[in-house]
């Protein structure tokens, strides 16, 4: 009974959570951490702990409006003044105007003697005083661990410390609290992790002498959240995770087209081009013009007016420029003109998570339509080839959802095109163009296929493809009985085919010529003809002529005959 | 309990103790018994105490960074000692005041 769970849900109270307004960890914890309850951040040194938590008390204070107080057992609070201004927050301002409260305890094992029994209620006053004092919402507590240093009696230390989370609930307050890693257990105590409703790891993992830090939510007591490890990243903008397993395939799809850049490759792909928000991948040997293809496509995006965003591997920005600038493209002009942003990183220099945060925060930050990444093939050297594969359909699941076309493309080591790609993502694009390199007469030539296109007609047809000052273009191949034909060999039967054509040409107008005389010959002998005829009409019509004029002629004679006649008996008659 | 209360009236002290506790609790009326104690037995006469409840004066935590009740704290003489707990060891107490050289 689907309706019936629906109001119910609705009807009961669900756990309610303080947002932390760290990028993508909201996401993840769908919603934030538990509102009024302890929250624990463990981890080993250097992963990020205390940024985790000044950014929670400081987003909370500026972005939502919670006043929050810092309860630090580690660092002074100028160390973390300083600390923090690297990221552009001005802590002593935040301090001034009562929306953040810093409180330094110290703790000296030399100066403090321990007899008999006490409890840290010193500890919870001074809490409770800087909570009330600000009206604080949220509570660091910056880590614990260096009460155990400082302090000697571990067993009124455990219960304190369980004491202080359920009064840190009990004053509603969302508490943050960090500790370090223990061995084998999540933290040093083996208490904290138990006590606390979510508890959140961070790692920071070096593999093949690349660092990657890595967060995942151990424990979150009352509500569903992502469980996987999530990779994130510290910048200048502080901490940003990456929740890339959002793989719902529900995107939108756009029916729009756009050109390649190339109009004899639009022509192939339908007479249109790609769809928008579509995956390309462009694969070939080395050398085929795959980054070139890519500048093409780069360039037209710019020209249609819309942002284009290409992050290089392999060449710096001012090489790609230079190049572009051999066969026609200006893509200085784009870059000038803010269309174009480019990005240039060697695949080693981060982990390939670290790769595709960076790319997440480039693309939410430009806000492109087009991203290109040439070629994915070097980010293989940072991870196996199942990795790079999971990153990239990570990447175009994400750009898909932003409604982004994405250009891949990938270096084919070998001559011989299998049906894979070596990163194995040519089942996930959408459309695979196919670059490879065609040698016969002693020479080199470039072909260029469609693997694949969803969603449209496209040629099966190989095209050469062909690099000139001018530009790219995409030239017919001869399929003669030689086989495939390309460059001079194309040419050569282009010439051939061309004197042919003039022979053929001729002899057409000899034949032409050859009728206009037979006509001729034929019309003069109609016309001799013609002139028989008239001269035996004119004979018989002459005869015929020459027997009425007898017959009107004898007939006149026998009339003047008769009359005569007639006068003569008349005579006679009278003389009787 | 009373906030501060001055157990000599003398101008200068060799010895300045402060104690700070929350609430009369058990722990430190035991903790102040116990402070009066070694204090008229090893200091007769050369010491102030001067006691702080934090549940009336939470502020004050901070300056002498309090985090365990009770505890006592040695302003003067320097350097600034402290001792936390109900101060049931005297030997302990002592040694953590440094006290014991001055009773010989």
């Amino acid at each position: 009974m689907p309706p019936k769970s629906k109001y119910n849900t609705t009807q009961l109270k669900k756990l309610p959570k303080t947002p932390t307004g760290v990028k993508g960890l909201d996401e993840i914890t769908r919603g934030g951490l538990p509102k009024g309850r302890p929250t624990l951040v463990c981890g080993a040194a250097g992963c990020g702990k205390t940024l985790m938590a000044t950014e929670f008390i400081v987003r909370g204070a500026l972005e939502f409006g919670e006043p929050g107080v810092f309860m630090t057992f580690e660092e002074q609070a100028e160390e973390l003044e300083m600390n923090v201004a690297s990221l552009g927050i001005n802590l002593p301002k935040l301090q001034k105007e009562g929306l953040v409260k810093i409180d330094h305890v110290h703790i000296d094992k030399s100066e403090i003697e321990e007899t008999g029994e006490y409890d840290l209620d010193g500890l919870f006053i001074r809490l409770g005083y800087a909570i009330d004092s600000i009206g604080a919402k949220r509570v660091v507590l910056d880590t614990l661990e260096n009460l155990f240093a400082g302090l000697n009696n571990q067993a009124i230390l455990r219960t304190e410390l369980r004491r202080l989370f359920s009064w840190l609930k009990e004053k509603g307050v969302t508490s943050l609290i960090t500790g370090e890693k223990g061995e084998g257990t999540l933290t040093r105590q083996g208490l904290e992790e138990y006590v606390s409703d979510c508890v959140i790891l961070l790692e920071h993992r070096v593999v093949n002498q690349i660092s990657t830090r890595l967060m995942r939510i151990v424990k979150y007591r009352g509500s569903i959240h992502g469980t996987n490890e999530y990779p994130f990243l510290i910048d200048e903008d502080g901490i940003s995770v990456l929740p890339i397993t959002s793989l719902m395939l529900n995107s939108d799809v756009s029916s729009q087209r756009i050109s390649s850049g190339l109009p004899a490759l639009d022509k192939m792909l339908g007479g249109k081009g790609f769809f928008r928000g579509s995956s390309i991948l462009i694969s070939g040997t080395a050398g085929t013009g795959k980054t070139s293809l890519a500048a093409y496509f780069a360039n037209e995006t710019c020209k249609r007016k819309e942002r284009c965003l290409y992050f290089a591997f392999e060449e710096s920005p001012q090489q790609i420029i230079r190049n572009m600038k051999s066969i026609g493209i200006d893509l200085k002009a784009h870059i000038d003109k803010g269309l174009l942003e480019m990005h240039a990183a060697r695949p080693t220099l981060n982990g390939l998570e670290m790769h595709l945060v960076s790319i997440h925060k480039h693309v939410k930050r430009f806000k492109p339509k087009t991203v290109i990444l040439d070629p994915i093939t070097n980010l293989i050297t940072v991870g196996s080839v199942s990795e790079v594969k999971a990153m990239l359909i990570r990447l175009i699941d994400f750009l898909q959802t932003e409604q982004i076309t994405v250009l891949f493309t990938a270096l084919s080591l070998n001559t011989i095109v299998t049906e894979q790609t070596d990163e194995g993502v040519s089942s996930l694009v959408d459309a695979w163009l196919l670059v490879r390199d065609i040698e016969s007469n002693g020479e080199r030539n470039r072909g260029m296929y469609i693997m694949k296109s969803r969603g449209m007609k496209h040629s099966n047809q190989v095209r050469e493809f062909v690099i000139t000052d001018e530009g790219l273009d995409l030239v017919d191949v001869y399929l003669g009985t030689d086989g495939v034909l390309t460059g001079s060999a194309r040419e050569a039967q282009q010439l051939l085919e061309a004197t042919g054509q003039v022979l053929r040409k001729h002899a057409l107008s000899r034949k032409d010529l050859e009728i206009e005389r037979k006509r001729k010959v034929l019309e003069a002998k109609i016309a001799s003809l013609q002139e028989e005829f008239e001269s035996v009409q004119d004979e018989l019509n002459k005869s015929y002529v020459e027997e009425e004029l007898t017959k009107e002629i004898m007939a006149k004679n026998r009339r003047k005959m008769m009359q005569s006649r007639q006068t003569k008996n008349t005579g006679n008659g009278s003389k009787k | 309990m009373a906030a501060r209360s001055k157990t000599t009236a003398k101008k200068e002290y060799k010895w300045e103790l402060r104690l700070y506790i929350a609430g009369n609790t058990p722990k430190s009326v035991t903790a102040l018994n116990n402070l009066k104690r070694y204090c008229e037995e090893h200091l007769k006469d050369l010491y102030q105490i001067e006691v702080i409840d934090l549940l009336i004066h939470p502020q004050l935590a901070a300056g002498d960074q309090i985090l365990a009740v009770p505890t006592l704290v040695r302003k003067v003489p320097v350097p600034i000692r402290k001792i936390i707990g109900d101060l049931s060891n005297e030997e302990k107490v002592l040694v953590g005041l440094n006290i014991r050289p001055l009773k010989n």
